[in-house]
């Protein structure tokens, strides 16, 4: 057993767990996160993607001490009280989603997609970075379109920082 | 229309949940003292299991119980059923081996469990499995439909010699002789339908709960049909009588069919449950997935069809094996027979044929409905066929096709289906114009000289969906029926509740069943609830699959709806001093047409309730209840083309343009409409190009992972064209047929149809691999 500390969605945790847990497994069974789904077991269906200090990461194939001393944000920490980030409202209004499932991992990918490319993105690009993440429900062809709306409205909320 | 009503492309209700992270699965839920199981499960694809040592395993950390097959039968848990009866052609029934929940002597696939452990945690039990010793005896085991009905070949049951579960037909074999007797040209194929994984993102999973005291089970579980589900747990596994057994099926995430079936490790996790007097759950992993979830499709078929001089056709001769895997699933037998067989009309004028099928045992995992079912199978063999003979006879595809549409309805054809209405022409002339069919030798020139094979594919469907008559299905051997059922509740103050026996897993019921709500009574979606996938809650339902909860259980709740009204309006009438007849419903309010006089809906709702000054005679309250049995299947139709190109260096192939239109009746909301035939297409895309599922000889799944199946990504996809004729469907008040299944049974045909076209080779089979392209290319076998 060993005690992890890390901030996720900007709080403070301390949590002890055995050394073979990975990090999905502190945020749902530990902490009930539970909107970071496990969808495969070889790292390649990304409904685990958190953020882990900025960046996307699946959380399926990062022990939990591993994230010791990091910032963890996940699906829930993304909203500023009721107010909706631009890629959780652009998922909606496109209808980015079916069932849900994939959809946490599928956001937290598509904001770091964003971010990376600083808003200068086309379908090519966001069809090729999404490679890690799989939806059976949608064909992608909504989640295409969420991402590159979201882009738009991502880069106007930073030009209006 | 209002702005909620039918045809808004409303956004989803549901969706803040799913976005923000608050959606609730299966694996989401924790009961209080709840253990976890882990399933030992058989590396061999057949062999005699002759002892399970769980001793070491007893003693470690945490480990709460061990539990064998054995023990299972001793506690008379009943063996799987399959819910629908097939008679062989020569009149005998089917002939099925038993399938234990766990394999008390023999296992049949890699995959099957044979004993469970039950721990404090997941990884317990996980540890604890690999302390349990089991001895197999291995036997000889077969993958192969092929090699499995030849003589000689390892048996799989006892009860079905040479591994055959039936050998059926279906139309007139002399009408079809005669048909070919007469014949100017006659087009012959042979086409594999890939075995495939439906990889539903959400694994299976279930947690088991057993009140002692009251005798009483609950299961959370990931299903499309939770009151199918006790029925089949209370009927035949003799788990609980149903008024001891609560189905829970909170958030799935998708099903495509898988979901329907009830598995053993819901068996098992009810009766372990009971055993050790905690909740158990159980969740799977990708992998077991991929070894136990239903598999689709894995079919083996000759197909053969008859022209006259005009290039009419004549008649269809087809020769199906069906791999069943090694037991048969819950709906399985129906699959490649009455959701196969009876659509091999396709959108044509086929005046004879004759369709047979074997269903075959394997030492594989068993198959059963997946996205389409049956319909995916024939529509691929048809347009591969009519893309086939127009190359043959040396005419435009889709000349061959008009020549031969259906356009006069309602059409009876030769294998039971009677289709109300369409118009085929309608959709394919769409599909053309929007993908400029005209100017494609164009193209492909220009191509050519860039160096790439460009190639334009068609495939014109249809199905039959919003299953289904329950006459109908009866009298072919179905062992339920296939009404559905809804509830509208009024509450007191003016909100409504609807209960539904739909389950919704990605489809958004709980918004386009709003929709109608708000369509009839004209109040705001956001005062209008759907309650579904709860035993408890809802009094029956026959769940969600075959396309069916818009044409069936949205009807439901339209005959809900009436009677609702039709007592809401004597009370408003009443309160009103009106007379009913000039009663009219507009913005939530009743109002007395003509006149400014008017009662809004929450005080009607009030009056039922609080009964003060109700008309004679009337019950109160402002609830009711409906049961809907379809009249006819609905029949949804369109015309799909695939542009494309080959690089003839490397085999790989890249969508150029992909055009989908389709005749679903009327939409309740577009926005989700396409939605779906987004998903249905990228599962038709996938198996034409990436997916299947691959055994060795000896029955090793060589694809039990997502390293090894290739899923469908968002860069093996286009951007889809989507367009829609629309024939309103005559069986149903709403005129609806239904959208769920289309892409995936319309898609597969389209894209080996214009790869083919491209390289010039018509053998070729899916997946169309680049190497499997690169080979037909180049001229040697892949």
């Amino acid at each position: 057993m060993s005690t992890v500390k890390l901030t996720v969605n900007g709080k403070a945790v301390s949590v002890d767990v055995e050394d073979r847990t990975l990090l999905v497994n502190l945020l749902r069974d530990h902490l009930n996160l539970t909107g970071t789904h496990v969808g495969c077991d070889t790292s390649q269906c990304g409904a685990c993607v958190v953020h882990i200090d900025g960046r996307a990461v699946k959380s399926c194939t990062v022990l939990a001490g591993q994230a010791d001393g990091c910032n963890v944000t996940t699906i829930e920490g993304i909203a500023t009280g009721d107010e909706l980030h631009p890629m959780q409202a652009a998922f909606r209004d496109n209808h980015g989603l079916q069932c849900g499932f994939c959809t946490p991992g599928m956001i937290m990918s598509a904001i770091d997609i964003v971010k990376r490319y600083g808003g200068q993105l086309d379908e090519a690009t966001v069809r090729h970075e999404l490679e890690g993440n799989i939806c059976r429900c949608t064909g992608y062809h909504n989640i295409v379109k969420a991402v590159l709306d979201a882009a738009g409205r991502m880069k106007v909320a930073q030009a209006a920082e | 229309m209002g702005v909620e009503g039918i045809g808004a492309r409303v956004v989803r209700k549901e969706d803040k949940r799913f976005i923000t992270g608050k959606g609730r699965y299966v694996d989401d839920v924790k009961l209080t003292g709840m253990t976890h199981a882990h399933f030992i499960r058989s590396p061999h694809a057949h062999a005699k299991v002759k002892s399970i040592d769980p001793s070491a395993a007893l003693k470690m950390p945490g480990v709460v119980a061990v539990l064998n097959g054995k023990q299972l039968v001793d506690d008379k848990v009943g063996n799987l059923i399959c819910g629908w009866a097939i008679t062989s052609k020569d009149g005998s029934p089917m002939k099925m081996g038993a399938w234990p929940a766990m394999a008390p002597e023999t296992v049949r696939f890699v995959g099957q469990a044979v004993a469970v452990v039950i721990a404090e945690s997941k990884n317990l039990a996980r540890d604890a499995a690999e302390a349990v010793v089991v001895d197999y005896e291995e036997l000889p085991a077969v993958a192969d439909i092929r090699a499995a009905i030849k003589p000689g070949a390892p048996q799989l049951h006892p009860e079905a010699p040479g591994n055959v579960v039936y050998d059926w037909a279906i139309g007139d074999e002399n009408a079809v002789k005669d048909a070919f007797s007469k014949a100017a040209n006659v087009v012959k194929m042979e086409l594999t339908n890939n075995r495939l994984v439906p990889n539903a993102m959400e694994p299976r999973a279930a947690i088991a709960d057993y009140d002692a005291a009251e005798e009483h089970f609950t299961l959370y579980t990931t299903s499309q049909n939770p009151h199918v589900a006790r029925l089949v747990l209370s009927a035949f596994y003799n788990i609980a009588p149903e008024h001891k057994l609560r189905v829970i099926a909170p958030d799935v995430g998708g099903g495509f069919g898988s979901k329907i079936f009830i598995y053993p490790e819901e068996m098992v996790a009810l009766w372990a449950s009971k055993k050790v007097g905690r909740p158990v759950k159980w969740t799977g992993d990708r992998t077991e997935a991929f070894l136990t979830d239903a598999h689709g499709r894995d079919h083996v078929s000759t197909a053969e069809m008859a022209f006259d001089k005009d290039n009419k056709i004549l008649g269809l001769r087809v020769k199906t094996y069906a791999n069943f895997g090694a037991y048969m699933s819950l709906f399985s037998s129906s699959v490649p027979t009455y959701l196969y067989a009876t659509l091999l009309s396709g959108q044509y004028i086929i005046p004879a044929i004759y369709a047979e099928v074997m269903g075959v045992y394997t030492n594989t995992t068993p198959v059963d409905a997946y996205r389409g079912a049956g319909r995916p199978e024939a529509s691929y063999l048809l347009e591969r066929l009519m893309e086939t003979a127009a190359r043959q006879l040396k005419v435009d595809p889709t000349e061959l096709r008009r020549k031969n549409f259906i356009t006069q309805f309602p059409h009876q054809t030769p294998v039971i289906m009677a289709y109300d209405t369409g118009d085929f022409v309608a959709s394919l002339d769409a599909a053309m114009k929007a993908i400029d069919y005209a100017g494609f030798a164009g193209r492909k020139a220009k191509a050519k000289a860039e160096g790439k094979l460009r190639g334009i594919g068609v495939s014109c469907y249809i199905e039959a969906c919003g299953i289904a008559p329950s006459k109908a299905v009866g009298s072919l051997g179905a062992g339920v029926g296939l009404w559905e059922s809804a509830e509208v509740r009024v509450n007191p103050v003016g909100t409504i509740e609807i209960l539904t026996g739909s389950h919704s897993h990605g489809q958004g019921h709980e918004t386009t069943f709003c929709q109608l709500v708000a369509e009839r009574l004209g109040v705001p979606i956001s005062q209008v609830s759907i309650v579904h996938g709860d035993t408890d809650k809802v009094q029956f339902g026959m769940g969600t699959y075959g396309s069916r909860s818009a044409a069936v259980g949205l009807t439901a709740i339209l005959k809900a709806m009436e009677k609702m009204e039709a007592k809401a309006r004597k009370i408003a009438a009443h309160a009103l001093e009106a007379s009913e007849a000039d009663i009219v419903i507009e913005n939530g309010e009743f109002k007395v047409t003509g006149t400014d006089k008017a009662i809004a809906l929450p005080m009607v709702a009030l009056a039922a309730y609080t009964a003060h000054n109700l008309p004679e005679g009337m019950e109160p309250g402002l609830k009711e209840s409906a049961f809907y049995d379809p009249t006819n299947f609905t029949f949804p139709a369109g015309a799909y083309i695939c542009e494309l190109e080959v690089d003839p260096g490397t085999g790989k192939t890249t969508f150029v343009n992909f055009v989908a239109v389709d005749d679903f009746g009327r939409m309740i909301n577009p926005m989700i409409v396409e939605g779906q035939v987004h998903g249905g297409l990228a599962q038709g895309i996938g198996q034409a190009l990436l997916e299947h599922a691959v055994y060795d000889g000896s029955g090793q799944p060589v694809t039990a992972s997502f390293m090894d199946y290739t899923m469908p990504r968002a860069d093996d996809l286009p951007s889809f064209k989507i367009d829609h004729t629309t024939t309103l469907c005559p069986g149903n008040p709403l005129g609806i047929k239904g959208c769920g299944e289309a892409g995936a049974i319309g898609a597969s045909a389209a894209v080996i149809n214009a790869i083919t076209d491209a390289i010039g080779n018509n053998r070729l089979e899916m997946p169309a691999t680049p190497d499997r392209v690169w080979h037909a290319i180049h001229g040697q076998a892949a």
